[in-house]
């Protein structure tokens, strides 16, 4: 059969994949049993390292698996099929006063995606991460085996899906447990700071009241400015959406717009715009959620090369010192990113034994691929993370050691015999061996 | 019994291409859906899926074993037609014929004919009599760039689809005075599970999405174009395909 090269979001390689579409879900056991194992789900793609690949191999698309099951409007609960998008979801919920509870930064990935790395969004510290807001999930194992699991119902099976990578079999169908919102109008407040510890204190005394937090961060300026964003729902009645499609960045250029010479412009331009809008307004979901979802693919930015993203988290203890470290380290370098987010998680457990978020600062960045140096500088950020005590996001992970990655994950033997041996992807020969 | 809400029928309805149609009717507001499919589970599904995205909407299913048993497919228009007109029909089914088991297996070649060519047509006929009587509706016929000129990869959906081409342009003329509407719409090659074994040996090329397929479809139906052509640049590409002298043609490996 031939092969079809795919990309992930980062767009750092691009190899042959033997390619099967998932359409219907009494059909997925024997599709899965027919194809080349080992194999792996592949839903949008949204991830930006290797997690969703497995060259040479099959890949399970499941765009097509993109029904509605059911939705009770009176108790928020929705049963889809995993490859429905979570913009279909806020469309079709908020009309209805629900939402997703925890939505993390594009709309469009699917459910089974979101389940698998167990994504986060602004509202940790309320709300928790993807998962916690997941009542059941049903897994086939390529042994055709059907298994359905909740946190009530085979709970360890559940525990391992959920932030599991792919690997513990395909997820075909979910349900979640939507929440109340007025309606999908935000009230923000947009606060300048200067420097972590400014941040620190920001996020803070937001804790209390604000539902959404999170910043931006200057990684090109000295100690750090930024702009901290806060927000909450917000009841404004019957205000239209507003209107605007979004736009396609056109092509893919021949070398990064994201460089030294355009960063620091960049960034500053970027940080005096939004300081003028400082102080509070009132902010549609889809630009509050999801801004860069109105540039469809925006990863052809970085060029034919593609580039790194580098999400971390570091326990709240020694936090203010890593992230600062970490500035250092990439002013340093001087190579810089554009998309720096700096949030906070909150004290909660987690949903899954893989699960990234911990209590600690997260800071989000990306780095063009400028090959050995972006390699030597994101080992240098490895390094203050290991001894900060903290964690890499293996969702957006396309290089980190194995040893950090077993430092990182506590549970991952615990995880391993949950495994499904007929799925692999690059990170796991990668990471775990197989 | 939903007599103000507009009546729409998809035969066909588990393609994914009329699903997406029936997605794209059902976000625009209240309408009565009749789901008309070969495989009742499948299309039991098909229908969940727009009653939770359209609780406001009427979704039916209805269950047609056999598509090319011209009678059996008289008779259930005349019934569903029987107490009220129907206001767009969307005939969508199809299957992609393997073009050389249709040269080895003269029986394949001839089911695939049927299927793609005579029943969408028997199906266009029972509901253009319907029709005919209550002076209104639309009826739409999905084609396919493929019925525009034969080539030797797949001749025999060419010839059933160009089938149903000239069938639609001789409806077209005898609804000219009518105020009931023929469509014909010629996808391109969309990314289905029908043209997944094209996609898969590599064969695919750019396939258009099947949302903005839809997209497409729904806004010419909706308009009572003529001819639709899914995404819109293969209209250019087919007129230059058409018009193709033979010596040049029969040189290309497509």
């Amino acid at each position: 059969m031939a092969m079809v090269a795919v990309s992930s979001w980062g767009r750092l390689s691009r190899e042959d994949h033997e390619v099967r579409a998932l359409s219907e879900l009494p059909d997925v056991p024997s599709l899965i049993q027919a194809s080349r194992l080992p194999g792996l789900v592949y839903g949008m793609g949204r991830s930006y390292g290797d997690v969703c690949l497995n060259p040479g191999g099959t890949l399970w698309r499941t765009a097509g698996l993109d029904r509605f099951i059911s939705f009770d409007t009176d108790n928020g609960r929705l049963v889809c099929e995993a490859g429905v998008l979570l913009r279909d979801i806020q469309q079709l919920a908020m009309p209805h006063g629900w939402a997703l509870p925890v939505t993390p930064g594009t709309q469009i990935v699917t459910v089974g995606g979101a389940i698998a790395n167990d994504v986060h969004g602004k509202n940790h510290h309320v709300m928790g991460s993807f998962g916690d807001n997941v009542l059941g999930l049903r897994l086939i194992r390529t042994n055709g085996e059907m298994l359905d699991c909740g946190p009530d119902l085979q709970a360890p099976w559940f525990a391992a899906t959920v932030g599991g990578l792919g690997l513990t079999g395909v997820i075909v169908q979910a349900e979640l447990q939507l929440r109340r919102v007025h309606g999908p109008w935000l009230s923000t407040e947009t606060l300048p700071y200067s420097g972590v510890d400014e941040f620190c204190q920001l996020a803070d005394a937001s804790e209390a009241d604000w539902e959404y937090t999170v910043s931006w961060i200057d990684c090109m300026s000295k100690g750090g400015r930024g702009i901290f964003m806060r927000a909450n729902h917000a009841d404004a009645g019957q205000l239209p959406a507003p209107k605007g499609k979004p736009r396609t960045m056109p092509m893919v250029p021949p070398v990064s717009l994201v460089n030294r010479l355009s960063l620091k412009p960049f960034n500053a331009l970027y940080f005096h715009m939004n300081r003028m809008k400082a102080g509070r307004g009132l902010d549609y979901y889809q630009s509050f959620f999801y801004p860069l979802d109105n540039l469809l693919e925006w990863n052809r930015m970085y060029g034919p090369k593609g580039f790194f993203q580098y999400q971390s988290v570091v326990p709240r203890a020694v936090g203010k010192d890593a992230i600062k470290e970490m500035l250092d380290v990439i002013s340093r370098s001087g190579q810089g990113s554009f998309l720096a987010v700096l949030k906070t998680f909150g004290d909660r457990h987690a949903p899954g034994m893989m699960s990234f978020p911990q209590q600690g600062l997260t800071l989000a960045l990306d780095f063009p691929n400028r090959g050995d140096s972006t390699g030597r500088l994101l080992m240098r950020l490895d390094e203050v993370v290991r001894e900060a005590g903290g964690r890499i996001y293996p969702a957006k992970d396309a290089r980190m050691p194995r040893q950090l990655f077993v430092a990182g994950y506590p549970r991952l033997s615990e995880f391993l015999a949950y495994r499904d041996p007929g799925i692999s992807s690059a990170l796991s020969r990668r990471l775990i061996g197989s | 019994m939903h007599g103000n809400l507009t009546r729409v029928v998809v035969i066909g309805a588990t393609s994914a291409i009329a699903e997406h149609c029936a997605r794209l009717w059902v976000g625009k507001g209240a309408v009565e859906l009749t789901l008309v499919g070969r495989d009742l589970a499948k299309t039991e599904r098909v229908a969940a899926d727009l009653r939770v995205r359209s609780p406001q909407s009427v979704v039916l299913v209805q269950h047609l074993a056999d598509f090319t048993d011209v009678t059996a497919v008289a008779d259930f228009v005349a019934r569903l037609t029987a107490d009220r007109p129907v206001h767009k029909v969307l005939i969508a089914h199809g299957s992609l014929p393997d073009q050389l088991e249709c040269e080895q297996e003269l029986s394949s070649m001839a089911e695939a004919l049927r299927i793609n060519g005579v029943s969408p047509v028997a199906f266009a006929e029972a509901f253009a009599l319907a029709m005919e009587k209550s002076q209104f509706g639309t009826l739409a016929l999905i084609g396919s760039v493929a019925g525009d000129r034969g080539r030797k990869s797949n001749y025999v959906y060419g010839a059933a689809k160009g089938l149903v081409t000239r069938y639609a342009e001789g409806l077209q003329h005898r609804f000219a005075r009518s105020p009931v509407k023929v469509v014909l719409i010629k996808p391109g090659p969309t990314e289905t599970p029908m043209t997944a074994t094209m996609r898969e040996s590599g064969k695919g090329g750019s396939m258009a999405r099947v949302e903005d397929v839809a997209a497409t479809i729904v806004r010419g139906v909706d308009r009572g174009s003529p001819v639709i052509y899914a995404p819109a640049k293969w209209a250019l590409i087919m007129f230059v395909i058409r018009n193709l002298p033979r010596f040049v043609f029969n040189k290309m490996d497509i």
